[in-house]
């Protein structure tokens, strides 16, 4: 029983991370209607941004090395704990949540630049051109990332009061051995806030309701005069700024490379697809789900059962749903079906 | 000799009752007008016809064949053909092209592992596309692109990809819909023209014009159903008609 | 109309002696050497069969490398198990990608447009996921599959072929496929999907694949099972991806997971484009001008980006060999994606699209081409 919770638990935070990343292809794709094979890059983009900040204030001077005595050695100290000493070093640790601050007007900026600059340009081709030039993009993206930062993984630590475990076991009833890390609870949280920031968003202010009725029928928004254009590029703004602060929240969890946005990016249109595209619900909730779904196959006791299940077994759904019920669990009928 | 036998079609779309028991019986080689206010079911009957939906209840027959559950590739080779409302073509192809396909379509039926042969050396196939294109006047512009055409010419090739394909039963959804007086008369020319006899037509249409001069019977659909059948004379001055047209409870 | 089929006459012609003279043209461009001119082949082998899906069907599909890491495991283990003799080792993968393009096929084409290429790519991901790390088995997981000393070589011990000291080289009924040779091998086997190509494209088939990309749903209402074309072109496409894979075990008996990764696939997609979608002879340019490219960036290095900026002054050369030096080298694959960019946005149509603008200009008295089954684009 317990080993299933912590199962769920860890299926959560994984699911978090794709829940985020699909409520940003769905706005996009329902309201744009474009498929944006960038977006994992984008995600990528935030967890380097998280790197950036950590790099930066860990900008370090030479200063002499006071422990042992006698010997005249020079030792590396950051600014600011140079300048705030302890209050500085706590500064530091914060690297994570200061990057998520940063990072929006960065990815925002992003947004708008990609929109404005590229996207903007296929709203009329292809949805295979579409796919193409945000699958260049993102090559590009990726590919300039590995030159700056190189191939290996860079770890981003969680703030130092966070890096424990929380002993939710004892919270809810359960053995006392129970335990699960601070910072994927705190992720959990931070992302079920996010979701639920862009929900309200669309659900309260006339901005959002513009954008619901835009997505759930184009046409006739735009015979009611509503330039429904000039709120593309707010919404791609929006879609790239969730992706890029999942993104810098997640570096604790995985350490960021260059390859980590591709590799999200192909489950987060499974979770798309499987939730129904067009449907916001339907992505979340997708995402949570085949989380979870990854989890419990990569349990011991199922990997003896069928070897290799948790690397399949999310394609599998996505294939078997796909051919049953093309729509996906939520999705409207007739979006994309033929 | 019946061509189609439609009987107790019904088709509700939650509780719109589109198709409201529909019964209809058209005769081999007869041109046959559906009419009737927005709304009164008849592209929703046509859709029946080619595949597009499946009717709740209800039977369509075709020359003895049983066109419910078909996919539409398979009603198109029992002989059904349907006109498009606007004109579906195969925009990046040459006109010869355009009308190639059907023909060979017409040839091999609806699936031929023939990627060996060369397309421009099947003679026969090639004397009906010509066959086709010369009958609507578009022969001259063969190698030119489809999509460059005007609306009027695309009209015209799609009606000789249509009748490349031999049908034995027309499907015309509003043939002239949005034409100018002048390509109207000329497509009522082309659809007398056409088949001699040997084609069964089905035209639905709002213009008037065009459904005394071609149909020799017209069926009046009201609300899902057929509330009037006959000879053009009859319909004209049949109290049924006029009341659904300016009465009634629709728009 | 017997123009065309003349027309496609010489173009094979002379695409045959271009290809086959290969090493002596491309020598003066440091291209000549067999080892870059195999890869020209079994690329342009891979794109030719792709664009019959992409071009010609307008699929747009992510999962063909999977194909190609197909064809080149089942060729090292008829090397492995059989005989290092290539012929089995071909006929086996094209079997091979024949049956696995069919299920694979079959189930993805129950949609079209972006369900179908999302599905190639759910595909794609889970066969490379298989052969990383669940089938190693059969696929030796990361470290790749290999010749090794004790492989049994079935058929070559019953047919007495003499067993040599170390690991056997692969042969083609005794010529060896190292060096000019297993170029040649290729060459012929590239000239030989070329001309199927062709055929294909120019037959009623052809017409009907390319009706499909134009607008299918029109297809299906004419009576043609868009379904069962589609599938066929699928097939196809895959059995040349595994033609290709298994002459890339043929040149170097060795098959790895990396071959599947569905970015391979984007390679592909860019040839393709780069090329000319839909044409013949674009896909073959594209690879060519690919794989070409590549060999150069990637051996440029800082020393040679500093000889060649040499004349610069030393303010300048830094930060512009500091530039460059992002495109070359390992940054090959970031010009990679530079050029794919380039290309979707300001050329969709690809090098032939140039020189066909070209080819109208410099003679004008063409009429407007259409490039279809009756005239032709090549």
């Amino acid at each position: 029983m317990d080993a299933i919770f912590l199962q769920l638990l860890n299926g959560l935070d994984k699911g978090s991370a794709y829940a985020l990343i699909a409520l940003g292809l769905t706005l996009i794709f329902g309201t744009l209607g474009v498929v944006n094979f960038a977006h994992g890059a984008l995600f990528m983009l935030g967890g380097f941004c998280a790197v950036g900040v950590q790099k930066l204030l860990n900008l370090s001077t030479q200063v002499k090395d006071e422990s042992i005595p006698g010997l005249e050695m020079m030792v590396d100290v950051p600014y600011l704990q140079v300048w705030f000493g302890d209050t500085g070093a706590q500064i530091i640790s914060f690297a994570v949540p200061i990057s998520v601050i940063v990072a929006i007007p960065l990815m925002l900026l992003v947004g708008v630049v990609m929109e404005r600059g590229l996207i903007r340009h296929f709203y009329h081709r292809t949805h295979a051109d579409q796919i193409l030039v945000t699958f260049g993009l993102a090559i590009v993206l990726q590919e300039l990332i590995k030159s700056f930062f190189g191939a290996t993984p860079i770890p981003v630590p969680a703030p130092q009061m966070l890096t424990g475990s929380a002993n939710i076991g004892e919270w809810l009833g359960m053995g006392a051995g129970v335990s699960y890390p601070w910072w994927r609870l705190v992720y959990f949280c931070f992302s079920t806030a996010v979701i639920a920031m862009v929900f309200a968003f669309l659900q309260f202010t006339t901005f959002g309701m513009v954008v619901r009725a835009g997505m759930r029928d184009r046409e006739t928004v735009g015979l009611l005069g509503i330039h429904i254009e000039r709120r593309f590029t707010i919404v791609f703004g929006i879609a790239v700024v969730v992706a890029g602060i999942a993104g810098a929240m997640y570096t604790p969890i995985v350490s960021p490379n260059y390859r980590i946005g591709m590799d999200f990016l192909v489950l987060s249109f499974v979770v798309v697809v499987v939730g129904g595209m067009g449907s916001l619900p339907g992505a979340v909730a997708s995402g949570f789900l085949l989380g979870i779904l990854q989890s419990f196959a990569s349990m011991n006791e199922v990997k003896q059962l069928i070897p290799g299940i948790d690397q399949v077994i999310v394609y599998l759904v996505a294939v078997v749903i796909l051919l049953t019920r093309p729509r996906g669990l939520l999705g409207r009928k007739g979006v994309m079906e033929d | 000799m019946a061509a189609l036998e439609v009987s107790g079609l019904k088709k509700s779309f939650g509780g719109l009752k589109a198709l409201n028991d529909v019964n209809l019986t058209v005769q081999f080689g007869t041109v046959h007008a559906i009419i009737g206010p927005n709304g009164a079911g008849k592209s929703t009957l046509l859709n029946a016809f080619v595949g597009r939906l499946i009717p709740d209840a209800g039977s369509v027959v075709f020359d003895g064949i049983s066109l419910v559950g078909l996919q539409p590739h398979e009603i198109n080779q029992a002989g059904v053909v349907r006109v498009f409302q606007t004109p579906e073509i195969f925009g990046e192809l040459s006109l010869l092209d355009n009308v190639l396909i059907p023909a060979f379509s017409h040839r091999d039926g609806e699936f031929k592992l023939n990627g060996w042969s060369r397309a421009a050396e099947q003679a026969h196939v090639h004397e009906v596309a010509k066959h086709m294109l010369e009958d609507v006047g578009l022969y001259g512009k063969r190698d030119m692109i489809a999509n460059s055409l005007s609306r009027g010419d695309k009209r015209r090739l799609e009606l000789a990809m249509c009748l490349a394909q031999e049908p034995k039963l027309l499907l015309l959804d509003e043939p002239t819909a949005g034409m100018s007086r002048a390509d109207t008369n000329s497509t009522i020319d082309l659809l007398q023209r056409l088949g001699d006899g040997k084609v069964t037509k089905i035209i639905i249409e709002h213009d008037m014009h065009v459904v005394f001069s071609l149909a020799e019977k017209i069926s009046v659909m009201a609300q899902g159903a057929i509330i009037a059948e006959g000879a053009p004379e009859a319909i004209k001055t049949d109290p049924r008609v006029q009341e659904a047209y300016l009465g009634g409870a629709h728009l | 109309m017997n123009t065309l089929a003349k027309q496609d006459r010489w173009l094979l012609i002379g695409f045959t002696l271009a290809i086959l003279a290969g090493p002596i043209l491309l020598k003066p461009f440091g291209a000549g050497y067999p080892d870059l001119l195999q890869k020209f082949c079994i690329f342009g082998i891979f794109a030719v069969g792709y664009n019959i899906l992409f071009g010609l069907t307008g699929y747009l599909s992510f999962g063909h490398a999977a194909f190609l890491g197909i064809g080149s495991y089942t060729a090292v283990w008829s090397f492995k198990l059989l005989t290092m003799n290539v012929l089995p080792a071909i006929i086996l993968s094209v079997l091979m990608t024949a049956v696995f393009g069919l299920v694979i096929g079959f189930l993805c084409l129950r949609r079209s447009g972006i369900y179908f290429s999302i599905l190639t790519l759910a595909f794609a991901q889970m066969a490379y996921n298989l052969a990383y790390s669940v089938l190693t088995p059969i696929t030796n997981g990361e470290t790749g599959l290999q010749l090794v000393k004790g492989d049994p070589h079935v058929l070559d011990r019953w047919f007495g072929v003499p067993i040599v000291d170390g690991i056997p080289s692969t042969n083609f009924f005794g010529i060896s496929m190292v060096g000019y040779s297993g170029f040649y091998f290729c060459a012929a086997l590239l000239i030989i999907s070329f001309y199927v190509a062709m055929r294909l494209t120019r037959s009623p088939f052809g017409l009907m694949l390319k009706a499909i990309k134009s607008n299918q749903n029109r297809l299906k209402y004419t009576g043609v099972n868009t379904r069962s074309y589609a599938l066929i072109a699928f097939v196809i496409s895959g059995c040349y991806a595994g033609l290709a894979g298994a002459l890339l075990a043929v040149t170097d008996p060795l098959a790895g997971a990396d071959r599947m990764h569905w970015s391979a696939s984007g390679e592909v997609v860019l040839m393709t484009i780069l090329g000319g979608v839909g044409t013949l002879l674009g896909p073959v340019i594209g690879a060519g001008v690919i794989k070409y490219l590549e060999n150069i960036f990637s051996s440029f290095n800082e020393q040679i980006l500093n000889g060649v900026f040499g004349f610069l002054p030393d303010a300048l050369q830094h930060p512009v060999v500091k530039f460059v030096g992002l495109f070359v080298g390992e940054g090959w694959e970031l010009t990679l994606g530079v050029l794919f960019l380039v290309l979707i946005i300001f050329v969709p149509g690809g090098l032939m699209q140039g020189f066909q603008s070209l080819q109208r200009r410099v003679f004008p008295t063409q009429p407007t081409p259409a490039a279809d089954a009756t005239r032709g684009a090549h």
